[in-house]
Formats: structure tokens, C-alpha cells, sequence
């Protein structure tokens, strides 16, 4: 029963929140319409969302996040100081194939937003397999190195997540 | 005082890192790396423009604003869609598949791709609830 | 002390603006344009965000919401576009 009116609890939790700070004021009645919203919107979208993510450790999640926004940060100065300093004939672009031991779509599309937010990496594109991604980084020389650093870093964290 | 200095240092650290991302559009040799400069940049940029109007309008209009929270958080989610974006459509004008290195699997890059078999990572049939292993 | 800091926030983020324009007038190929146009949204939203900030209010950020949805969809959009030759298939 509850299932059908909420099919996607997770979801209209998002939706009242996005609604309250699009109100930007705390009322009793923003808060029945946000409800009303979040009860009638996953009922519409159901069928565009034939799988749900499914978080199974919030804690991993937070830390996540919490490491997410510090490497945000810590490449935002790196490429600044790329872009400022070095000259052009010095900066070595390189592409790295990162192989995906992550299976749920979920996930590695998490993976490769993380990927593209973090030092000097961006995700080009997905093998048609799905079983890696292709990774361009601005300015290095060791592949090898990079991956590990992918795998390691962000991968097994999102393993504990989703997996 | 102290509020005032940190909205003042907020202020001056988004435009200098908006700055560089936008001078990193004309300085770096080609689309891949300048695909850099504006993602990363920019996003702290306009962060950091926007948690300084946060703090503005609690210590100097006592009104707590969400709104910046929204739009912060709406940039980071899309940055990532959009350079992936870009990369892809250059990836499909210009590169071959010898410009890029091998998949270690049996299919080629999605973008290159001309096999017909559909391009996915192994999701779960339809009509069929449950996880892949 | 926030006023100086407001003018060399504003300064930066029309040089900044000035910079994607020029891009989007003279660039090599079609992304670079798309990803210049991009940059230029990101900055106006920030350009709009301070100046919020310069006339203490707090009306403008529907604006900067919009501004940020449609540019998001726009490039995409527009990326789609490159990439198959249509957008909505």
C-alpha cells in the first residue's frame, strides 16, 4: 500500500527539500503543497525510473562527500596554478582508460561526476560495454598511477555505498 | 568584523578563481584541457560568490536565504553533465579510435561505437525488479 | 571593505564574461563555442548573485535559478545537437 502511493520514498523526501528552499521560508502550507507535489510527481515519473539507487551505507555516503568537496577544492588550485603558471609546451594532456569494477548505473554515473569535479580529471566517455571509463587529465605523465588513484580513492568508497 | 572580512575574502577568492577559469578558455592549447579551466574554476568561483551572499544576508538582513544553497548545489550536479557533454561532441567531430587508448574490453568507446547492440552498462531487464549482482 | 571587494568581484566576472564572449566570436571548432557559452552562464550567475549582494537584496535570485536552468538545458541542448544531429530522438 504504501509502496504504491510512494513509490519512490527517496525521492519525495528530495522534493519536499527542494520545494522549502524554493519557498525559502518555513510555512505550514508550502509544506502541504510540497507534499502534495512529492506524493503526485514520482507517481507521474514512475515509469522513467525502472531501478531505484539504493544507498546502503549512509555513513560511507557522508564521508564521501566530505572527501568529495575537499578534492574540489584541492584541484581548483591545482588547475588554477596549471593554468596561471605553467607554459603551454610544458602541459601534457593525457587519457586514462579506468577499468569498472562498479556495476549499477548509479554509481559509475556518481564515479564519473566525482571524476570530472576532482584534480585535473575530466570523464570523457564510457566504454559501450559499460566496464570502464575514459578519463582526460590535464597535466601528468603517469597513467598507471592516476588510475590506481581513481580506483582506490573513490571506487571502493562507492563499492561500501551502492554495492 | 569578522563576518565582514570573511564575506570580503569569499568575495575576492570566487572572482580571482572565475577569472583563471575563464583566461584558462583562451590560454590552453586544445578542447580536452580547456575543458578543464571553466568546470573546475568556475563551480568554486560562483561557490564561493554565492555562500558569501548566504553569510551577507543572515549577518546584515537577518533573513536566513536557502536559495544560494539551491543553486550551489543545482551547479555541481549539472558541471560534471555538461563538460561530459562537450567532451563527447568533440570526441565525435574530431578523434578517431587510434587517438584514444584501448577499453581493455571487447566493445570500443560508446561515442565511437558502431556496433548495433544497444550501449549500456548491465542493468537490470525491465519488468524484472531486483539488483544485478 | 565589502564594497572594494564587490568592484573587484564585479571586475573579474565581466573580464571574465569579456574573455567567454571573445571565445564564443573566434573559436576553433563548435564544442569550444558551446563550452564558452557555457562558461559565460556560469558567470552571469555569479554576475547576478553580487549584485544581489551590492543592493542588499534578495529578489534577484529567481533570476540567477532561471538563468542556471536554462543555461544547463541550452548546453546540453546544444551538445546533443553536435553530437546527432538532432536533439530529441
Amino acid at each position: 500500500m504504501l509502496r504504491k502511493i510512494l513509490p519512490h520514498p527517496g525521492l519525495s523526501a528530495l522534493l519536499i527539500l527542494t520545494w522549502l528552499l524554493l519557498v525559502n521560508d518555513f510555512k505550514w502550507g508550502s509544506l502541504v503543497f510540497a507534499t502534495i507535489l512529492a506524493i503526485c510527481i514520482p507517481w507521474l515519473t514512475a515509469p522513467f525510473w525502472p531501478d531505484r539507487p539504493v544507498v546502503k551505507n549512509w555513513l560511507a555516503a557522508a564521508e564521501f562527500v566530505l572527501i568529495v568537496l575537499y578534492d574540489i577544492v584541492k584541484s581548483n588550485i591545482t588547475v588554477a596554478l596549471i593554468v596561471l603558471f605553467k607554459p603551454k609546451s610544458q602541459i601534457h594532456p593525457l587519457w586514462v582508460t579506468v577499468p569498472l569494477d562498479l556495476r549499477t548505473p548509479e554509481a559509475i554515473t556518481v564515479l564519473a561526476g566525482t571524476i570530472t569535479m576532482t584534480p585535473g580529471t575530466v570523464t570523457a566517455d564510457m566504454s559501450a560495454d559499460g566496464r570502464s571509463l575514459l578519463v582526460h587529465c590535464l597535466d601528468a605523465t603517469d597513467a598507471d598511477a592516476i588510475r590506481d588513484d581513481i580506483k582506490s580513492r573513490y571506487e571502493t568508497r562507492l563499492m561500501r555505498i551502492f554495492e | 568584523m569578522f563576518a565582514e572580512i570573511l564575506v570580503a575574502a569569499l568575495l575576492v577568492i570566487s572572482g580571482v578563481f572565475a577569472l583563471v577559469g575563464s583566461y584558462g578558455l583562451i590560454k590552453l592549447p586544445d578542447l580536452m584541457t580547456r575543458l578543464h579551466a571553466p568546470t573546475k574554476a568556475s563551480t568554486l568561483g560562483v561557490g564561493g560568490a554565492l555562500i558569501a551572499s548566504m553569510l551577507h544576508a543572515i549577518v546584515w538582513r537577518n533573513e536566513v536565504s536557502w536559495h544560494e544553497l539551491l543553486i550551489t548545489l543545482f551547479l555541481f550536479l549539472t558541471a560534471p553533465i555538461t563538460a561530459n557533454f562537450i567532451a563527447k561532441a568533440h570526441m565525435a567531430e574530431k578523434l578517431k579510435s587510434g587517438d584514444l587508448p584501448p577499453t581493455g574490453t571487447d566493445r570500443d568507446w560508446a561515442t565511437l561505437d558502431m556496433s548495433e547492440e544497444p550501449v549500456q552498462p548491465e542493468m537490470t531487464p525491465p519488468g524484472q525488479p531486483g539488483r544485478p549482482s | 571593505m565589502i564594497a572594494a571587494a564587490l568592484t573587484f568581484a564585479f571586475a573579474c566576472y565581466g573580464i571574465g564574461v569579456l574573455i567567454c564572449l571573445w571565445r564564443v566570436i573566434f573559436a576553433p571548432s563548435i564544442p569550444d563555442r558551446v563550452l564558452a557559452l557555457d562558461t559565460m552562464v556560469v558567470n552571469m550567475i555569479a554576475l547576478i548573485v553580487i549584485y544581489g549582494i551590492a543592493i542588499g537584496t534578495g529578489t534577484y535570485f529567481e533570476a540567477a535559478m532561471l538563468f542556471a536552468m536554462t543555461g544547463f538545458v541550452s548546453s546540453v541542448a546544444y551538445a546533443k545537437f553536435i553530437l546527432r544531429g538532432d536533439i530529441i530522438e
